[in-house]
C-alpha cells in the first residue's frame, strides 16, 4: 500500500504560514504535560535542544545517546557557524533572502514552507544561544560579529572561532543539564536504540541496548523523537564521527516510516585528502577558510608533474600559471560557491589530470594573497586552530605552502520523511535535525545544519508535538508489557544472537570498507545508470557475504564494540542499496546528486522540473523485496525555479 | 615503522587488570595513533582474540571522547593535542609504547581503556548553566560584551571534558574542568547573575564525587589537550571565596 502523504502545509501567504499554524494547533495544559512521557533519541543540537525545551514545558523526557555523555554528539565537530537573518551588517539581508538562498542552494528540491519557517526562526536561535552564555565572536564595540559562507552574498554567519558547533552544543547541553537537575529529563548515556515500537499504528517507545552491560531495555512513551543525525558513514570514509550511524532512522523505516530522498548526499569540497588504505576517517577543513583562501590547480600539466615528482613546490608556480578555476567559472561567487558546485569543479579538474598530490586527487587552498593583504597575525587569529590541525595531520605548514584539499562525504540531506509538524508517517514518531529530510533539498548551504537542528529542537517541535499529545491527555502511562514490546525485544535479541553465531572470517571494518568502496565508486560524486545498477547487485552480494562470514568476538551481555559496529553495518548494507535505488530513479542532476547523463554543456547540474519536482518517499517491503516509492510533489507557490546561477 | 605496545587489559570493572604486550609492524608514519589501534584490533580479531576496547568518536580532537595515558602522559607526549590527533611520526621506530586508561578514583574502568566519566556530567548538572528558558531572552545584541571578555570566555569554553586534568593530577582534582566552566560564564554578564551559587554548587559536587583538592602543581594545564590555563582556577577560587564570604 502506497503512502498517503499529507505534508500539512498551512494555507496562506508564505510569511504568515507559521504564525497561522501556531495559532491553529492545540496546546497541552501544564497539569496534563506532567502526565505525558516523551523519548528523545540523540543528544546533538536537535535532540539536546528539544529535550531541554520539552522538559522546561513540563513533559517527562528520557534522552538517549551512544556516547558516554550527551556533550559528545557529533554536532560538536561543526566548525563554521550558524546562519541568521539579523542583517546586523546592513548588507540588505532579510528573512526572505535567507529563505531564497536556502531554497536555491538546495536546487529547488526542499519545501518552501519549511524553509521559510527555518529562516524565520533563525534570529531567535542567536538570541537564545547568547542568553545561554555561548561566547560568540564579537567586534570591538561588544556586538556580535559575522562572516560569509558559501551560496550567500551577505555576511550572516555567527560563529565562535572555528568551534561554533561545539559552543552551540555546549549551550544546548547546559540547558539540558539544567533540566536533568530539575528532574524533568532523565539521561541514558551509552545506550543505543535498536528498535522503535509501534502499536495500534502509533509509536509507543523504543528498545535500547545498554552498551556497558549489554542488557536489552524497554522504554515506553506517548511520543518518540528521532534526532540521530545522518548516515554519511555508509561510505565508511566520511567526516562523520566513527560512531555516527543510520540505524535509528533505519529502524523507523523498517517499521513503516517513509524515507525521503536517500540519495541526496553532500560531498564537502574542503577536506584533507585520503592517504593510504588504513585511514579511518576524513577530516574537514572548515568552509570558513574559503572566505580568505583561494582554490587553484596549475594551468600547465608539466607543473602538475613537477609537483608530483617533488621538483617544484606550489609556491614556485608563478601567478600567471595558476588556474583559480572557481573564480574563472563563477565570477559572482568565486571561491564561495555552494559546496556541491565547488566539489564537482574540483573533481572536473582532477579528472582532467590537474590534481596535485601523488594520487592526483587534490587541489590547493591557498592563503598567500590573504596573508599579503591582511598579514599573518590576522589570518592566525581567524583560522589559527585549523592551520594547526592541518599541520598536525599532514606535516605541512599552511602559512608557507598552500593546503591540499579534496571533497569528502559530509552530510546527508535525505532522511526520514516528516510533515510540517516534523512527524513521520507513523503517528507519534518525530524526526528532527539531519535525521529528517525537510529543509535542505538536494544540497545544504554551509552554516545551515546547526541552524536547522536548533530551529527544530528549540522552536518548532516543542509547539507541534503538543498538537499530537493534546489527543493523549486521557491516555494512561504507556505499558511496555504488551505483545508489540515482546516482539520488538525478541526480534532484537534474535538478531544479536544470529550475528554472534556466524563466527566467520571477516571483520566488521573490512566488510564496511568494501561497502564504502562500492558507494564512493558508484553512488558518490558522479552517478550513472550502469554504475548504480552495478552498485545494487554488488551491495546485495556483500550483504549475503556479511551474513555468512562476519566475525564478531565476545558475547552479548558485555561491553562489545564489534557487536555495536556490526549492528550498524547491517543497516548500512540496506541503506546503501536504498540510496542507489533512489539515485537510479532520479534521472536528473540536482544539488549533490549528479547523474553524468544529465548535465549542461558547461558541465553544470541539469534539473528536470517537469519530471522530478518531488521528494521520493520510500516504503520498506522486506529485506530482499523492492521498496515502493510514493511522490510528494513539491508545488512552488512563491519562488520561480530557475537554473542555479552563481556566475553573475 | 614497528612498535611494541604494552596495553592495559581489564575485562570489566570488577576484574583485575594487567599489561599485555603486542608487537605491531609496518605502520606508516602518517597513521594516526587510533588508526594504529584499529589495525591492531583487526589483527587480534583475525587471530580469534578479543580486541582492545578504547573510547573515541570524532577523531578531530573536539568531542572529548578519546582519552588514554600514553607513556605516562595524558593524550600522549605531544602538547595541546588529543590522542586522536596524534600521528605515529611523533614516535621513534622500534619504540615500546605503554597505553593505560585514565587512572582516577572518580573514573572507574569499564573495560580495557574505557572509563566512566559520568562524574563530569554530574558536576555540570550541579550548576554549570545559565537558568534561561527557551524563548524568554532579549535580542542577541542587547547584551554588549567587550571583545576581550568574550575571547577569554571562549578560551575557557574550549574545554572538551575529556578528563585529562583529573586523570593527570596527583590529587585527582577536577579543578581545571570546574574552573573552565565557572570562568567561562563568569566573564559574561549572562553568567554573573548566578555566579555565586554556581561556584559553590559545582565545587561542593566535585568534593562529593570523590575528586581531590587542588595544590597548584600545574600538571593539569601542561597535559590539557586544549591548553586551558590555570589562570581560570585562580578565577574560580575568587568566585568561590567571594561567594562564601557572603554566606
Amino acid at each position: 500500500m502506497a503512502f498517503k502523504l499529507d505534508s500539512k502545509i498551512p494555507a496562506g501567504e508564505l510569511a504568515q504560514k507559521w504564525s497561522n499554524h501556531k495559532a491553529a494547533i492545540k496546546v497541552v495544559s501544564p497539569a496534563n504535560k506532567r502526565k505525558l512521557d516523551i523519548i528523545v533519541v540523540g543528544t546533538g543540537l536537535g535532540g539536546a535542544s528539544a529535550a531541554a525545551s520539552l522538559g522546561e514545558l513540563g513533559y517527562n523526557v528520557k534522552i538517549f545517546c551512544i556516547q558516554d555523555s550527551p556533550r559528545r554528539a557529533h554536532s560538536i565537530a561543526a566548525h563554521g557557524g550558524n546562519n541568521a537573518a539579523k542583517n546586523y551588517r546592513n548588507d540588505n539581508d532579510s528573512v526572505y533572502r535567507l529563505f531564497y538562498d536556502t531554497i536555491k542552494g538546495g536546487d529547488y528540491r526542499a519545501r518552501e514552507a519549511n524553509v521559510y519557517r527555518l529562516a524565520e526562526v533563525s534570529n531567535l536561535i542567536i538570541d537564545q544561544c547568547v542568553a545561554q552564555g555561548v561566547p560568540f565572536a564579537r567586534e570591538y564595540g561588544g556586538l556580535l560579529d559575522n562572516r560569509s559562507f558559501g551560496g550567500a552574498q551577505v555576511s550572516r554567519t555567527f560563529y565562535a572561532r572555528g568551534q561554533t558547533g561545539q559552543q552551540l552544543l555546549l549551550g544546548a547541553y547546559s540547558v539540558l543539564n539544567k533540566e536533568i537537575a530539575a528532574g524533568t529529563v532523565k539521561s541514558y548515556p551509552r545506550h543505543e536504540m535498536l528498535d522503535v515500537v509501534v502499536e495500534d499504528g502509533e509509536a509507543k517507545g523504543i528498545i535500547a541496548r545498554n552498551l556497558v552491560t549489554g542488557e536489552i531495555e524497554r522504554h515506553g512513551a506517548h511520543a518518540v523523537v528521532i534526532a540521530t543525525g545522518g548516515y554519511g558513514n555508509v561510505f565508511f570514509l566520511s567526516t562523520n564521527a566513527m560512531g555516527s550511524n543510520g540505524s535509528a532512522a533505519f529502524q523507523c523505516y523498517r517499521k513503516g516510516a517513509g524515507f525521503a530522498n536517500p540519495c541526496f548526499t553532500q560531498i564537502h569540497p574542503t577536506c584533507i585528502p585520503v592517504h593510504g588504505t588504513q585511514q579511518s576517517k576524513l577530516t574537514l577543513m572548515s568552509e570558513s577558510l574559503r572566505n580568505d583562501g583561494r582554490i587553484w590547480v596549475p594551468k600547465k600539466i608539466e607543473d602538475v608533474e613537477a609537483l608530483r615528482k617533488g621538483t617544484k613546490k606550489p609556491s614556485d608556480i608563478a601567478e600567471a600559471d595558476r588556474d583559480y578555476y572557481l573564480e574563472r567559472r563563477y565570477p559572482a561567487f568565486g571561491n564561495l560557491v555552494p559546496r556541491d558546485v565547488a566539489s564537482r569543479a574540483a573533481k572536473e579538474r582532477c579528472d582532467a589530470g590537474f590534481g596535485v598530490n601523488e594520487t592526483g586527487l587534490a587541489v590547493f587552498l591557498d592563503f598567500k594573497t590573504a596573508i599579503e593583504r591582511l598579514g599573518k597575525d590576522i589570518i592566525k587569529q581567524r583560522y589559527g586552530n585549523l592551520f594547526d590541525m592541518y599541520e598536525e595531520i599532514t606535516d605541512v605548514n599552511p602559512y608557507e605552502e598552500p593546503m591540499m584539499i579534496f571533497p569528502a562525504v559530509h552530510y546527508t540531506m535525505g532522511g526520514i520523511w516528516v510533515d510540517y509538524n516534523l512527524m513521520t508517517t507513523i503517528p507519534g514518531l518525530y524526526a528532527i535535525g539531519e535525521a529528517n529530510f525537510s529543509d535542505h533539498g538536494a544540497n545544504r548551504l554551509g552554516a545551515s545544519a546547526l541552524m536547522q537542528g536548533l530551529a527544530d529542537g528549540y522552536f518548532v517541535l516543542p509547539y507541534t508535538i503538543g498538537d499530537y499529545l493534546s489527543k493523549k491527555i486521557q491516555a494512561p502511562k504507556v505499558s511496555t508489557d504488551t505483545p508489540a514490546f515482546d516482539k520488538a525485544e525478541k526480534d532484537v535479541k534474535d538478531k544479536i544472537a544470529k550475528l554472534l553465531s556466524i563466527k566467520g572470517k571477516q571483520t566488521v571494518d573490512d566488510l564496511h570498507k568494501r561497502l564504502g568502496h562500492i558507494m564512493w565508486e558508484y553512488v558518490g560524486m558522479a552517478r550513472t545508470k550502469d554504475g548504480l545498477e552495478k552498485a545494487i547487485v554488488e551491495i546485495q552480494k556483500l550483504r549475503k557475504e556479511f551474513w555468512a562470514d562476519v566475525r564478531i568476538p565476545g558475547g552479548d551481555k558485555e561491553f562489545n564494540v564489534e557487536l555495536e559496529k556490526a549492528l550498524r553495518l547491517v543497516d548500512f548494507l540496506e541503506l546503501g542499496e536504498l540510496m542507489a535505488r533512489d539515485a537510479l530513479l532520479r534521472e536528473e542532476s540536482c544539488g549533490g546528486h549528479f547523474r553524468t547523463e544529465h548535465q549542461t554543456e558547461e558541465g553544470e547540474a541539469k534539473r528536470d522540473d517537469e519530471k522530478f519536482a518531488f521528494a521520493a518517499v520510500w516504503e520498506y517491503k522486506g529485506e530482499d523485496a523492492e521498496p515502493e516509492m510514493t511522490k510528494e510533489v513539491l508545488d512552488y507557490e512563491f519562488v520561480h525555479r530557475a537554473q542555479r546561477n552563481y556566475k553573475d | 615503522m614497528n612498535f611494541t605496545l604494552k596495553i592495559w587489559r581489564q575485562k570489566d570493572a570488577k576484574s583485575a587488570g594487567k599489561f599485555v604486550e603486542y608487537p605491531i609492524k609496518n605502520i606508516s608514519p602518517d597513521t594516526s595513533f587510533l588508526e594504529m589501534l584499529d589495525i591492531l584490533n583487526n589483527e587480534l580479531i583475525q587471530k580469534g582474540e578479543e580486541p582492545v576496547a578504547f573510547d573515541h568518536d570524532c577523531r578531530e580532537g573536539i568531542c572529548g571522547m578519546c582519552s588514554l595515558h600514553i607513556n605516562g602522559h595524558a593524550h600522549g607526549p605531544s602538547q595541546a593535542v588529543t590522542t586522536c590527533q596524534m600521528y605515529m611520526r611523533k614516535f621513534k621506530d622500534g619504540d615500546t609504547i605503554t597505553i593505560e586508561p585514565w587512572r582516577s578514583a572518580a573514573f572507574p574502568v569499564i573495560r580495557d581503556l574505557v572509563v566512566n566519566r559520568g562524574a563530569y556530567d554530574q558536576i555540570l548538572q550541579a550548576g554549570g548553566f545559565v537558568s534561561v528558558r527557551t524563548n524568554s531572552v532579549p535580542d542577541g545584541n542587547a547584551i554588549p560584551i567587550p571583545k576581550a571578555d568574550a575571547d577569554e570566555s571562549m578560551d575557557a569554553a574550549a574545554c572538551i571534558g575529556c578528563g585529562a586534568c583529573a586523570a593527570t593530577c596527583k590529587n585527582g582534582s577536577a579543578m581545571l574542568f570546574v574552573a573552565a566552566r565557572v570562568s567561562s560564564l563568569a566573564k559574561l554578564p549572562q553568567g554573573r547573575v548566578e555566579g555565586a551559587r554556581r561556584a559553590k554548587a559545582m565545587v561542593a559536587k566535585m568534593d562529593e564525587l570523590g575528586f581531590g583538592n587542588c595544590t597548584n602543581t600545574g600538571a593539569c594545564e601542561a597535559e590539557c589537550p586544549k591548553a586551558i590555563s590555570i589562570a581560570h582556577i585562580a578565577r574560580l577560587n575568587r568566585e568561590f571565596l567571594s561567594a562564601k564570604l557572603k554566606d
